[in-house]
């Protein structure tokens, strides 16, 4: 499977978008801080962390025996320069129209 | 943690981090230094300018596998306590090379926290594209 299937099919997923919020708000955590305060079992919370860790949106590291959760935002900085760019560009372009036309009667 | 799976070779990958001919491309800075343990290194503005736009000492080189650096605002030369710390590890993972950044020392809430968690996605991004289809991205665009 593509990479970037792998970050479509990851972020598909109000549950995994969650935990990516809760890394971003907070970096580096347990499984066991992740599952505080989350109405999702420590199974339910594993399996999330296993498909986002798949697509590289989640590294981890071990921190004597701790075993630390991070957020790696590379992967979607990869979509945005492949995805969202192009179409900003042509989005900029026709904006860009739309000022010079409304523009040209004051300077004519 | 910024993590990025690129199709080359760890001595590619290394040089491309060192070597002020490739991050000129993917960087747009040109990074200086002899890169010896102990030396200082500087993070320039290809546009001129004299003053680096960031600089540190090489606390560690290991080629082509580990760099450990450090990272500061030229204001903060001599301030050591407010140098943060980066990691690049490369590790062979079948033909692609997993490249780790590791970006701490920072102090929380600060400016360069904030910029750096910008800058390092755009910078790797543009690196994997430059290594992979010879085209870097236009790393700062829209910033």
């Amino acid at each position: 499977m593509d990479d970037a299937d792998e970050v479509f099919k990851a972020l598909a997923d109000g549950s995994r978008r969650m935990l990516l919020d809760r890394l971003n708000a907070h970096d580096g955590q347990t499984l066991t801080e992740l599952c505080a305060h989350l109405h999702m079992s420590r199974q339910a919370v594993t399996h999330h962390l296993t498909a986002l860790e798949a697509a590289n949106l989640v590294v981890t590291t071990w921190r004597g025996r701790e075993k630390l959760h991070f957020l790696n935002p590379v992967p979607l900085q990869e979509i945005y320069d492949r995805w969202i760019r192009k179409f900003e560009r042509s989005r900029l372009r026709a904006m860009r129209a739309l000022k010079r036309r409304l523009e040209e009667p004051r300077s004519a | 943690m910024y993590v990025i799976y690129i199709a080359a070779s760890a001595d590619t990958v290394w040089k491309a981090l060192l070597d002020g001919e490739f991050t000129r491309q993917y960087w747009e800075r040109d990074n200086v230094s002899d890169w010896a343990p102990g030396s200082s290194w500087e993070h320039r503005r290809i546009d001129g300018g004299r003053d680096p736009a960031i600089l540190g000492e090489v606390l560690e080189a290991s080629p082509p596998h580990r760099l450990v650096i450090t990272w500061a605002e030229p204001s903060d030369r001599m301030r050591r306590d407010r140098h943060s710390r980066v990691t690049f590890d490369i590790e062979p993972v079948a033909d692609m090379v997993r490249l780790t950044i590791t970006h701490d020392d920072l102090e929380p809430g600060s400016d360069m926290e904030r910029k750096i968690s910008q800058g390092w996605p755009r910078v790797l991004s543009s690196l994997k594209s430059l290594l992979e289809t010879g085209r870097p991205l236009k790393t700062w665009a829209g910033r």
